[in-house]
């Protein structure tokens, strides 16, 4: 799967979709490869507030749970109803129909801080070398 | 020694083999000054004979010959012989809790059965595969309403049991989350006037108990109203689990708590029994303890799992919802089976003897003078009577006729100085009734 | 003899339906005597309280249905009682047979909790002597045998040091514990107000002493460490890490889960341990029963004797036991009524069976794991080559290369007869193989195992399919926990009526 390229990217795996002050956020196929089959997301309601680099809410699979970071700051205007019946979304679109939730952007400077899509993709290059090493 | 399966020829090879010369040499990690030098100081050995003439003599300096009117959160009741036959079968005695669940379908199917079980009796939509007993599952029913809803007051009835009330004190403590009490009001239901007034948007549970530790039946849909007012959740424990044969279940409430010792489980002096949390369905996220849930396998036929583990401590560690691993999985079967036995019919019936018994008893002990019924409530099978002297010396005076006096309520409630909690299960006959009516009696007409 | 033994081979299997799926509305399994007064008018006496239809969908089937319900259920479970059970970290050793008997005699399954202490005499004589057996095989001063099972132990223990600590002025704020440590140290640290600190363990898998020296400061409570760790491995340095911990007025936790490496060989009390839980259902013997129930007493140390759950039982002249409920600062109940006292009946009446020559047990037991892991190394990847006591660790390193993981393997080993041994445990093992073979293994059957071992190794050489799609013998293959986990089905209820001959 290719990483679009209008996101912005975190090394803890989740994309960030900007637009006119709001940014939709999701995990990268990436991340929902290494999960594995999602059975639960948990999301934060509309009005809480996210902070960059905090967690905002959990994914699970069968037998872990993951954390999934704010990669910008703001606040929650619409969590992903969806996935609450659907969860299995998160595995086969995670980059478009599975996005988590849409914030309003705190700080738009924040972005600039994030990889962009060529970046994300180099950065996970580097990390599938190191497992197979 | 006879559980061990080795020869001393065997020792002898397999020592060989890892290379020893001795068996201490498999303890040369263990620093030399921490070994122990000498045999342990204990009793024994004993040959099976032995053992059960020790437990047999321990057994005679107990209650044996008595006829008890205790009840207070343990109860006596009926109990095939069905019960104890199955669950000592090996194949579930010796069973660990089911995780690989191609080899633990047994135990998978028989809790899957429990938990519908439990679900028809509590009249709630899902509930776990057990707890430890119920004052740690009325505890972690509190925990789960914190959790739920964000805030940090919980208000408890005075009218639950008050070991159990202990036992959330000592949950609360270092959890952030404020205990207060609501008092009894005069017919020995939580007095709701003072509960309306207690409750603000930072309550996250009120707890009660029904029938409540005094024998009375809480009003359960009021209370569950005036709770969801504030968006308080209401937690409801039951003890006494066989008035759900007879008695509405607490269908109102979010969480329910049960005890369910009274059936197939002895009183054992206090444990092991088993405790239950069922609730709605949307709160499942946020139960304590294991769930085990239907699914298919790789032929599509019908099978059972653990699942929504990722609740659990083993993999959510510092951030799981209890650090509970076990359940009480063999009590649960136990329950499973005598409730299989018991079937629709016979809870009901067991439950109206038990009704039918206390009101018996109620009826025969309010012709002694003095005597009278304390609460006017309806009650199941435990009533509370006020009696004109002190309850543990008239109870010292029943012990010589050979019964167990009713629970002091002055030890656990000040207040209540000369009161006692009766409880008669179908156990007890018409004529032991009669006969600690009459011993009652005469111990009220002796001369102080 | 010209065959070799094969241990397993298949049998007909019967199937059952659920219980609610077989009822009939008006069979019954059991009866009472008759009422012998006067019936209640239920309806009348309980009002608007009175449950007017009964429990509906209740199950309605006979005596012959029951028993053979549970009978049929109890077939598809594998048990002690079947073979061996090698779980590391489980502890799964025969349950004898007297303990189930004795706890249900007359006078000690009958007794209740609140009748009066002078007829308990027995009951009380026996938490006496368990709780003086437990200190003396433990090496230390008090006990509280109330705790439920083993983590109510742990939070017991930690809620002990809480109040020592408190008492002194300063609660403290953390706990040390190490990343070989069971799940749930760090939920019960949590439970009991403190944060987590994870200590990462040094390149053997033992505590790394130099930096638990930066690591314990004033800010620290405890360490909770589980020893022998769960990689089987003993801690030798263990009273210089007390002390460490100790000068800066800390107090050491131990986990003794792992008690079964230990019992009559040495004593954590001895070593410098504060405070420690024992798990019944493991080294004692009581029944695990398909997830418990256990029970989790909590030795202890003096300094923190004054702050056991109440009530604690003491002993007045002449003998006479009591339970005590004036304690002013106790942590208070951490459970109702006097603790799982059926399951300490079975655990003393272990302790009487073996007496003194319990030692025997735990050396079997570490005899059985050693000779295990010898015979197996340069089958599996052994990750960590310190001496094993009671359990050993292999990882699936090799047969990864063939796409085959400890799961697998464990999955595999179902169809040779055996319960899988413990996966995915200890966490910084990858691929964990985690076995514990304990004392009640004959040598043939750890041979058996050990045969079954070698000779999956070599079809996940061979034949790696074979083993990634085991097991093959069981009544139901692999189960779709994901599907289970997306919709859970939580409890049967009633099909909506349909007519008869769809069916």
């Amino acid at each position: 799967m290719t990483y679009p390229p209008s996101y912005r990217y975190t090394t803890q795996h989740e994309w960030i979709d900007a637009k006119d002050g709001v940014g939709t956020i999701g995990i990268t196929d990436y991340a929902q490869h290494e999960l594995g089959d999602v059975v639960f997301v948990e999301l934060p309601k509309p009005g809480a507030k996210v902070q960059a680099g905090k967690s905002f809410g959990t994914v699970e699979s069968v037998k872990a749970v993951s954390e999934i970071y704010a990669p910008v700051s703001g606040e929650v205007v619409e969590a992903n109803a969806d996935l609450e019946t659907t969860p299995e979304k998160l595995n086969s679109d995670p980059h478009k129909s599975a996005w988590l939730i849409r914030i309003k952007l705190a700080d738009q400077a924040e972005l600039a801080k994030l990889m962009d899509a060529k970046a994300y993709d180099a950065f996970i290059s580097e990390k599938n070398k190191e497992a197979s090493a | 020694m006879r559980y061990l399966p080795k020869s001393p020829d065997e020792r002898k090879q397999m020592l060989a083999v890892v290379g020893g010369k001795s068996i201490d040499e498999l303890f040369s990690s263990v620093p030399e000054q921490y070994r122990l030098k000498k045999a342990l100081d204990l009793p024994g050995p004993l040959s099976e004979a032995e053992i059960i003439q020790y437990f047999k003599a321990r057994a005679g300096e107990n209650s044996l010959g008595y006829t008890s009117f205790l009840g207070a959160g343990v109860y006596n009741h009926l109990r095939s012989v069905i019960t104890d036959t199955i669950i000592q079968r090996g194949e579930f005695l010796t069973s660990y809790t089911p995780y690989q669940a191609e080899i633990t379908q047994g135990t998978l199917q028989s809790i899957f059965e429990f938990q519908t079980l439990m679900c028809q009796l509590t009249g709630q939509e899902v509930a776990n595969a057990s707890m430890y007993d119920g004052s740690t599952a009325a505890t972690e029913a509190v925990l789960m309403a914190e959790r739920l809803t964000s805030r940090g007051r919980v208000l408890v009835a005075r009218s639950v049991h008050p070991e159990y009330r202990a036992v959330l004190k000592t949950y609360a403590k270092n959890s952030g989350l404020t205990v207060e009490e609501v008092p009894i009001s005069v017919d020995g239901t939580v007095d709701t006037k003072v509960l309306q007034s207690s409750l603000k948007e930072d309550v996250a549970a009120v707890l009660v108990q029904s029938p409540n530790f005094l024998g009375v039946i809480e009003p359960i849909a009021d209370l569950a109203n005036i709770a969801h007012k504030v968006g308080a959740l209401l937690v409801a424990t039951v003890t006494e689990a066989v008035s759900l044969g007879l008695v509405n279940p607490p269908a109102e409430a979010d969480i329910v708590a049960l005890e369910g010792q009274s059936f197939g489980l002895a009183p054992s002096y206090g444990g092991p029994y088993v405790g239950v949390i069922a609730s709605r369905e949307k709160f499942v996220r946020q139960m304590p303890g294991r769930l085990v849930g239907q699914t298919t396998d790789s032929n599509g036929r019908r099978g059972f799992v653990l699942t929504l583990a990722t609740r659990e401590q083993h993999i959510r560690r510092e951030k799981a919802t209890s650090n509970i691993c076990t359940n009480q999985a063999l009590c649960a079967l136990a329950v499973t089976v005598h409730l299989c036995l018991l079937g629709k019919e016979g809870l009901r019936e067991m439950a109206h003897q038990n009704l039918s018994k206390a009101r018996f008893a109620l009826t025969e002990l309010e012709k002694i003078p003095g005597v009278r019924r304390a609460f006017d409530a309806p009650f199941f099978n435990e009533f509370t009577i006020e009696l004109p002297r002190s309850v543990k010396l008239v109870n010292a005076q029943l012990l010589r006729e050979k019964i167990v006096g009713p629970f002091v309520l002055g030890t656990a409630y000040p207040e209540l100085t000369k009161h006692a909690l009766v409880c008669v299960t179908e156990t007890i006959t018409r004529v032991e009734i009669e006969k600690f009516a009459s011993a009652l009696r005469s111990a009220l007409q002796q001369p102080v | 003899m010209t065959e070799r033994f094969k241990k397993a081979s298949q049998h007909v299997s019967q199937n059952e339906r659920l219980i609610f799926e077989t009822s009939s509305r008006g069979k019954r399994a059991f009866e009472l005597p008759p009422l012998d007064v006067p019936p209640a008018d239920a309806a009348k006496v309980l009002g608007h309280y009175h449950r007017d239809e009964g429990v509906s969908d209740f199950p309605e089937v006979s005596e012959i249905e029951v028993v053979r319900h549970f009978t049929r259920l109890s077939t598809w479970n594998y048990a002690i009682d079947l073979g061996m059970y090698p779980l590391g970290s489980c502890t799964m050793k025969y349950n004898p047979r007297v303990n189930e008997f004795v706890a249900r005699l007359d006078g000690i399954a009958t007794e209740h909790p609140y009748q009066p202490q002078e007829l308990s005499q027995g009951c009380l004589k026996i938490i006496k002597l368990l709780e003086d057996c437990l200190l003396e095989i433990t090496g230390m001063d008090s006990i509280t045998l109330q705790p439920a099972a083993g983590a109510q132990g742990e939070l017991t223990g930690l809620l002990l040091i809480r109040a020592y600590l408190q008492k002194q002025g300063n609660p403290r704020k953390k706990v040390l514990i190490p990343d070989s440590a069971h799940g749930t140290n760090p939920a019960t640290a949590v439970i009991a107000g403190y944060q987590v600190e994870n200590i990462k363990s040094e390149s053997h898998g033992q505590i790394d002493v130099e930096k638990l020296r930066d690591l314990v400061t004033e800010d620290v409570a405890a360490l909770m460490i589980t020893n022998p760790s769960t990689l089987g491995i003993f801690e030798p340095r263990i009273a210089e890490i007390a002390d460490i911990l100790h000068r800066q007025g800390a107090l050491l936790y131990m986990d003794g889960a792992n008690m079964n490496a230990l019992t009559g060989i040495t004593r954590p009390g001895d070593m410098g341990v504060d405070v420690m839980h024992l798990n019944l259902h493991k080294t004692f013997s009581t029944p695990h029963g398909g997830g418990g129930p256990g029970a989790g007493p909590v030795a202890m140390k003096k300094i923190l004797e004054p702050f056991r759950p109440t009530p604690v039982l003491i002993e007045k002249d002449g003998g006479r036991l009591l339970l005590d409920a004036n304690r002013p600062e106790s942590i208070g109940r951490v459970k109702a009524f006097a603790g799982n006292f059926g399951v300490l009946v079975r655990a003393l009446a272990y302790i009487l069976a073996y007496g003194p020559g319990i030692r025997q047990a735990t050396e079997d037991a570490v005899l059985n794991a050693t000779y295990i892991r010898k015979k197996l190394e340069g089958v599996f990847e052994l990750p960590y080559s310190l001496p094993s006591m009671h359990e050993v660790v292999f990882s699936d390193a090799r047969q990864k290369q063939n796409g085959v993981n400890t799961m697998d393997i464990a999955k595999r080993l179902i169809d040779y007869g055996f319960h899988p041994y413990t996966t995915a445990f200890p966490l910084i093992v990858a691929g964990a193989m985690m076995i514990e073979p304990t004392e009640s293994e004959s040598k043939e059957e750890c041979d058996l195992f050990i045969g079954a071992m070698k000779s999956i190794a070599h079809e996940a050489a061979t034949n790696p399919q074979l083993v990634k799609t085991a097991p093959h013998t069981t009544r139901v293959g692999r189960l779709d926990e994901v599907g289970a986990a997306r919709k859970p089905i939580l409890r049967w209820k009633q099909a909506p009526a349909r007519s008869e001959a769809a069916d």
